[in-house]
C-alpha cells in the first residue's frame, strides 16, 4: 500500500509557487485510495481562494477541437510564446480512454514540442475516466490546484460539443479550435449543441484563402447567433508561425475584461452540482427537490468554498 | 512437342548480389567492402549509421551511443572519398540506403566521384529515397512531409538530367511488410507511395511535364520485401508488375515499354527471423530468395539477403557471407536461370495475382480517398499497426507457426553462439569518441567562410524565395565546400522546421470487451493493481536514441492499453532528459525502453541515470535486441527486466510488468513516494517479433 503523501503540505507548496511540487500533487489528486482522497482535500483546502486569499493567480485556458484541428501543434506554438514571455505554462491533456478495459494511450504529449530541462512546462496527460465525456473530477481538481502555482494553466480535451461545455465548467477562457474545413464545428455551433466559445481559432492559416474561408463562415454563424463578444483569428502554428502572438494577446484580453472571480465562482457551484449528480444520481437530485432547489442552495453558500465543500453540503442536505 | 519452349536459348545473368553492410568507420567499411567484392560480390549497398541517417554529426548529443554502430558514420566528403577509397566509381553500382539525407549523401558521392575524376554521368545506383515510409515505418525522417516531398522531387529531377543512370529513388514495400502490413497492404501502399512521388515530380517539372515524365517514370524502382509465405509473395511481386504497367499508361501516359517495367531490388524478410534457435533463419532466407527469383517475369534486379543472427545482434562478415553464398548457389548452381517464366498459364498463380490485385487497388482506393499517400499517412500507419498485432496474435495463439519458438521448441546447445561474444559483431565503443574528434578537425581545418556562403546559399534556395532553385545545387555546393552532415541538415531544418510522426497507436482499435482467457485474467491483474495504486496503473513506453524501428514499441503500448493500463507513448527519437522530464511529470509507475539499434550499452545507463537525478525511482525495463552477454551489465545498472526477440508473448510482457509494479509499489514505492517522485517504469520493446533493427535494411535497385 502506497503512503499516503501529505497532502496539506503539497498545497502549501503549490501556494508557494513551487513548482516542483506539481508532479507528486497531480499523482495524489488522480488517486482515489480513500487515504489520499483524505490528503487531497487537504491539499486543495490549502489552495481555495479561502487560503489564497482571492482567486488563485494563474489563467485557467481551455483548448478543445476535434481530432486531427491542430491543437497540440498550436499548444507547441502558444508554449514558446508563453514562455518567450516568462510565463510558466501547464497542460493537462486529457485523452478519452478505451470502453472495454478502461486503459488509455495518452499520445498527446509527444506532439507538443518543449525543453524538457524547462522547469518552467509541465505537461500531464490523463485520460478522461469512466465518466462519459468532458472532464474527469481529477481534471477540475488538478486544475484548480495547479492555477495556484503556474502562470497558464491549459486544458486540452478532444471533441466538440460536450467537450467544450465541460472544459467551460473549469476554464476562465475556452477556446475551440478549427481547421479549415472542419464543417462540424460549423453545424454544431448553429445547431446550437455547442456554446458559444470565447476564442475560435481556424488554424492552418497557411492554406491561404481555406483558411480565410473558415474564418469568415465562423464569424458569420456567431453572428447569426447574435454573438459579437467571441473573437475569431486564423493562425499557422507550423514553422514560420503567424497569428500567434495575436492569439496570446487576444487569451489575455479576454481573461483582463473577466470577473474571474464571479466566473469561477459560477463554475465551482455548477462543478458542484454536476459531481454530485455524476454521484447520486436523479434520485439524489431528488432529494434535493431538484437541479433548481440545489442552485439556489449553492448560491447560498460563502463564495470561498471549495468544489469538495460545496459537494459535502448538498450531500448534508440530500440526506 | 508443343511449341513452347522449355528452355531459354541461352541461360539468363543472374541479379546483381549485393550484401547490405557497414559500420565502425568509413576506413573499415570500405576493407569490408572490397573483400565481399574479391567474395562475388557483383554491387556495394551501403549501410550508414543513424546520426547520419537522420542528419547529425557525431557530436551531437542526439548521436551518443548510435555513431557506428548500425552503420557507417559518414559526415562530410573526405569520409565518403575514404569510403569509397579504390573502387572505381565509374564501374560501381552502389545502393545506399539513405533516405531524408539522401540528397546530401548522393552529393557527397558526387563529389568523391569527381575527386576520382569520375563525372556523374557515369555513376550508377540507388539512393532509396522514400521519405513516406519513414513515416509510416523506419521512423529516419528529419523534415515535415511537405518540404521532404520538396527534396525528394528536386532530386529526382536532377538525376534524370545529370545522373542518368542512377535510380533516385526506390518506393519501399519493404519496411512495410516489417511494419506488419499484409501482402495486400504492402502493394497499396507501395503503389499509393509511388504516385504521390510522381505526383509531387510532375508538379516540380511544371511546363513541359509530360515529355520528361516518360523518363521519370522509367526511373522509379522499388524495394521490396518477400516473407516465408513464399509463393504468395511472388505472386505478390506479378501483382506489383501487373498494377505498376497500368498505373504508367493510365495515370501518367507512359507509353515506352521499357519504361513501364516494374524494376525491383529486394532485402527478404527480417521480421520472420527468429532469435530462437537462430539457425532455422537459413532455410527461411533461402525460402524467401526464392520468392523473388523463381518466375522469371517477376525476378528481382538486385538482392541482398540478411543474416542468419540479425535478431541477435550485428552480423559478423562471416554470417554476411553465407548469405552472399546462398544467392550464388541459387544462381550459379541450380538450373533456375535456365527457364522462361515458370509460373506462365499456371491457373493457380493467375488466381492468387487477382486476388491481390482485387484487394489491392479496393485499398488503393481508400488512400486516394485520403487525398493521396502524403495526406493518409495516419491512416496507413494505424493500419499497419493493427495489421502487426494481428500477426502477433496469431504467433501468440499458435495459429501461426513459427519452427523453434512457439512450436518445436525442444533444441540442443548451439555451437553457432558459443563464442565469447554470442556469435555477432560487437563495435568498440571508443570509436564513437574518435569519430567525434575527427569531425571536430575536419571543421578546424576546412575554409570556413567558403562553407558559410554554402550554407546560406543553401537556407536562401530552400526559403519560400528559393522555390524556382532545385536544392540538389546548393546541396552538391555545401559538400564540395567541405559542410558536414549535421550541417547541412540543420540548415534545412532551420527552414523547413522540425517534425515529429504520427505513431499510429491512439488509432489502433481497442481489442473488443469480450476479453476472454488471458487478457481477460490481464485486465484483472490490472484492476487489483489500480486498487492497490489509487490510481489506474500508468506506464511510460519510450524509444531513446535515433533508431526510428518503434513496431515493437507500438505493440507493447497498444497491449498495455488494452490490458487497462494508462500509456504514455512518445514515439521515438528521445533523448534521457525528455524521458526522465516526462517520466516525472507523467507520474508513470513505471518505464519501458526500447532499443534496436545496438546503443542499449550506452543509452540505457544515461536514462536512469537521468531518471534517478529527476527524482524518479519507478523500475525501468528494457527491450530490443540485447545480446545475451549484455543483460548482466544492463541488471546491474538497474534494470528490472529484460526482454528480447525471443519473448514474443507480449500480454507475457505486459503481466510481467504488471507484477512489478505491484511489488515495487508493496515496497513502498508508487504512488507515494516522498520525492514527489512517484513514476515508473516500462515495458519493453516488441521484442516480440524478432525483428532486425539495423537502422535500415537496405536498398537496392535495379
Amino acid at each position: 500500500m502506497s503512503a499516503a503523501q501529505d497532502g496539506a503540505a503539497l498545497g502549501a507548496r503549490l501556494r508557494a509557487r513551487e513548482l516542483e511540487a506539481a508532479p507528486a500533487a497531480l499523482n495524489l489528486l488522480e488517486s482515489a485510495a480513500p487515504a489520499d482522497r483524505e490528503q487531497a482535500a487537504l491539499l486543495l483546502a490549502e489552495v481555495s481562494p479561502a487560503a489564497l486569499g482571492g482567486e488563485a493567480p494563474g489563467h485557467v485556458i481551455g483548448v478543445t477541437g476535434p481530432p486531427g484541428a491542430g491543437k497540440s501543434t498550436l499548444l507547441s506554438a502558444l508554449l514558446h510564446a508563453w514562455r518567450a514571455r516568462g510565463q510558466t505554462v501547464a497542460v493537462l491533456a486529457v485523452d478519452p480512454s478505451s470502453r472495454s478495459s478502461g486503459g488509455s494511450l495518452l499520445g498527446d504529449r509527444a506532439r507538443i514540442e518543449f525543453d524538457p530541462s524547462d522547469g518552467g512546462v509541465l505537461i500531464r496527460s490523463t485520460a478522461a475516466g469512466e465518466r462519459l465525456g468532458g472532464v474527469a473530477r481529477s481534471t477540475r481538481e488538478e486544475a484548480v490546484a495547479l492555477s495556484a502555482a503556474f502562470d497558464v494553466v491549459v486544458i486540452e480535451t478532444v471533441g466538440v460539443g460536450q467537450a467544450e461545455t465541460d472544459v467551460a465548467e473549469v476554464a476562465d477562457t475556452v477556446a475551440v479550435v478549427v481547421q479549415p474545413g472542419g464543417g462540424d464545428v460549423l453545424q454544431f455551433l448553429k445547431a446550437g449543441i455547442m456554446e458559444i466559445p470565447d476564442v475560435v481559432v481556424v488554424t492552418k492559416a497557411d492554406l491561404g484563402p481555406l483558411a480565410l474561408r473558415a474564418r469568415r463562415e465562423v464569424s458569420a454563424a456567431l453572428r447569426s447567433l447574435g454573438s459579437s463578444a467571441t473573437r475569431v483569428l486564423a493562425v499557422s502554428s507550423l514553422h514560420p508561425t503567424s497569428g500567434i502572438e495575436e492569439l496570446v494577446a487576444t487569451l489575455d484580453e479576454h481573461r483582463d475584461g473577466l470577473d474571474v472571480a464571479a466566473r469561477r465562482l459560477r463554475a465551482r457551484r455548477a462543478a458542484a452540482l454536476s459531481e454530485f449528480a455524476v454521484e447520486h444520481g436523479e434520485r439524489g437530485l431528488r432529494a434535493l427537490h431538484g437541479r433548481r432547489a440545489a442552485e439556489r442552495l449553492l448560491a447560498e453558500q460563502d463564495p470561498a468554498l471549495g468544489v469538495g465543500e460545496l459537494v459535502a453540503t448538498l450531500e448534508r442536505r440530500a440526506l | 512437342m508443343s511449341d513452347r519452349q522449355a528452355r531459354l536459348p541461352e541461360r539468363d545473368r543472374p541479379w546483381m548480389m549485393r550484401t547490405y553492410a557497414g559500420h565502425s568507420t568509413a576506413k573499415a567499411s570500405n576493407e569490408l567492402y572490397r573483400r565481399n567484392l574479391e567474395k562475388g560480390q557483383t554491387g556495394l549497398s551501403v549501410a550508414f549509421d543513424l546520426p547520419t541517417q537522420t542528419g547529425y554529426d557525431p557530436d551531437d548529443e542526439l548521436a551518443r551511443g548510435e555513431v557506428g554502430k548500425v552503420g557507417v558514420p559518414v559526415s562530410h566528403r573526405g569520409d565518403m572519398e575514404a569510403l569509397m577509397d579504390g573502387i572505381p566509381l565509374g564501374e560501381m553500382n552502389t545502393s545506399m540506403t539513405i533516405n531524408a539525407t539522401a540528397a546530401w549523401l548522393l552529393a557527397l558521392y558526387i563529389v568523391a566521384a569527381e575527386s576520382q575524376g569520375v563525372s556523374q554521368e557515369q555513376l550508377q545506383g540507388t539512393t532509396q529515397n522514400d521519405i513516406l515510409k519513414e513515416f509510416l515505418a523506419r521512423g529516419t525522417y528529419a523534415f515535415p512531409p511537405a518540404p521532404s516531398m520538396r527534396l525528394v522531387a528536386d532530386m529526382i529531377a536532377y538525376a534524370v538530367e545529370h545522373v542518368p543512370k542512377w535510380n533516385p529513388i526506390n518506393i519501399c514495400s519493404y519496411h512495410l511488410q516489417e511494419a506488419g502490413a499484409t501482402p495486400v497492404q504492402e502493394i497499396a501502399y507501395a503503389m499509393s507511395n509511388a504516385m504521390a512521388v510522381l505526383d509531387a515530380v510532375r508538379a516540380r517539372l511544371g511546363d513541359g511535364a509530360q515529355e520528361r515524365m516518360e523518363r521519370v517514370f522509367g526511373r522509379i524502382s522499388f524495394f521490396v520485401n518477400a516473407g516465408v509465405r513464399f509463393v504468395e509473395e511472388h505472386a505478390k511481386l506479378r501483382a506489383m508488375s501487373i498494377l505498376w504497367e497500368e498505373i504508367g499508361r493510365e495515370r501518367y501516359g507512359v507509353q515506352d515499354a521499357r519504361h513501364l517495367r516494374f524494376r525491383y531490388g529486394v532485402q527478404v524478410n527480417s521480421l520472420g527471423l527468429t532469435e530462437a534457435q537462430p539457425e532455422n533463419n537459413v532455410q527461411r532466407i533461402v525460402l524467401e530468395a526464392l520468392a523473388v527469383t523463381l518466375g522469371r517475369d517477376a525476378r528481382a534486379r538486385a538482392i541482398q539477403l540478411p543474416a542468419w543472427n540479425e535478431a541477435l545482434g550485428l552480423p559478423r562478415p562471416w554470417d554476411q557471407q553465407w548469405s552472399l553464398r546462398m544467392q550464388q548457389v541459387l544462381a550459379y548452381e541450380t538450373d533456375l536461370l535456365e527457364y522462361p517464366d515458370i509460373f506462365e498459364g499456371s491457373k493457380v498463380m493467375d488466381a492468387l495475382v487477382d486476388e491481390l490485385l482485387e484487394g489491392a487497388r479496393a485499398e488503393m482506393a481508400v488512400v486516394a480517398e485520403h487525398g493521396g499517400a502524403v495526406q493518409a499517412v495516419p491512416y496507413m500507419k494505424a493500419a499497419l499497426v493493427d495489421s502487426h498485432r494481428e500477426r502477433i496474435r496469431r504467433i501468440e495463439e499458435g495459429q501461426q507457426v513459427v519452427v523453434g519458438q512457439n512450436r518445436f521448441t525442444e533444441t540442443e546447445d548451439s555451437p553457432l553462439t558459443a563464442d565469447a561474444e554470442g556469435g555477432i559483431l560487437v563495435v568498440d565503443p571508443a570509436l564513437e569518441a574518435e569519430q567525434v574528434e575527427a569531425v571536430r578537425r575536419w571543421r578546424s581545418e576546412r575554409d570556413q567562410s567558403a562553407v558559410d556562403e554554402a550554407l546560406a546559399a543553401l537556407a536562401a534556395a530552400a526559403g519560400d524565395g528559393g522555390a524556382d532553385v532545385n536544392l540538389m545545387v546548393p546541396t552538391i555546393a555545401a559538400a564540395r565546400a567541405g559542410a558536414t552532415t549535421g550541417e547541412w541538415s540543420r540548415t534545412l531544418r532551420e527552414v523547413f522546421g522540425s517534425y515529429r510522426a504520427p505513431t499510429g497507436v491512439g488509432e489502433a482499435a481497442a481489442l473488443g470487451g469480450g476479453a476472454d482467457g488471458e487478457l481477460g485474467e490481464l485486465r484483472e491483474a490490472v484492476a487489483r493493481l489500480q486498487e492497490q495504486l489509487g490510481r489506474r496503473p500508468k506506464i511510460l513506453v519510450g524509444k531513446p536514441g535515433l533508431d526510428g524501428h518503434s513496431n515493437g514499441a507500438e505493440q507493447i503500448a497498444v497491449r498495455a492499453r488494452d490490458a487497462g493500463m494508462d500509456v504514455v507513448y512518445e514515439g521515438i527519437r528521445l533523448t534521457p532528459a525528455q524521458i526522465a522530464a516526462s517520466a516525472l511529470q507523467e507520474g508513470v509507475h513505471v518505464i519501458g525502453l526500447s532499443i534496436l539499434s545496438g546503443s542499449h550499452r550506452e543509452l540505457i545507463p544515461a536514462v536512469i541515470a537521468a531518471l534517478r537525478e529527476a527524482g524518479v525511482q519507478a523500475p525501468v525495463v528494457v527491450g530490443g535486441i540485447i545480446p545475451e552477454q549484455d543483460v548482466a551489465a544492463l541488471r546491474a545498472a538497474g534494470v528490472a527486466a529484460v526482454y528480447t526477440p525471443k519473448d514474443f508473448d507480449i500480454t507475457r510482457i505486459v503481466r510481467d510488468v504488471v507484477s512489478l509494479v505491484g511489488a515495487d509499489a508493496a515496497q513502498g514505492n508508487g504512488n507515494g513516494s516522498p520525492a514527489g517522485g512517484d513514476a515508473g517504469a516500462g515495458a519493453s520493446n516488441g521484442a516480440a517479433s524478432g525483428a532486425r533493427a539495423r537502422g535500415a535494411s537496405a536498398n537496392a535497385g535495379a
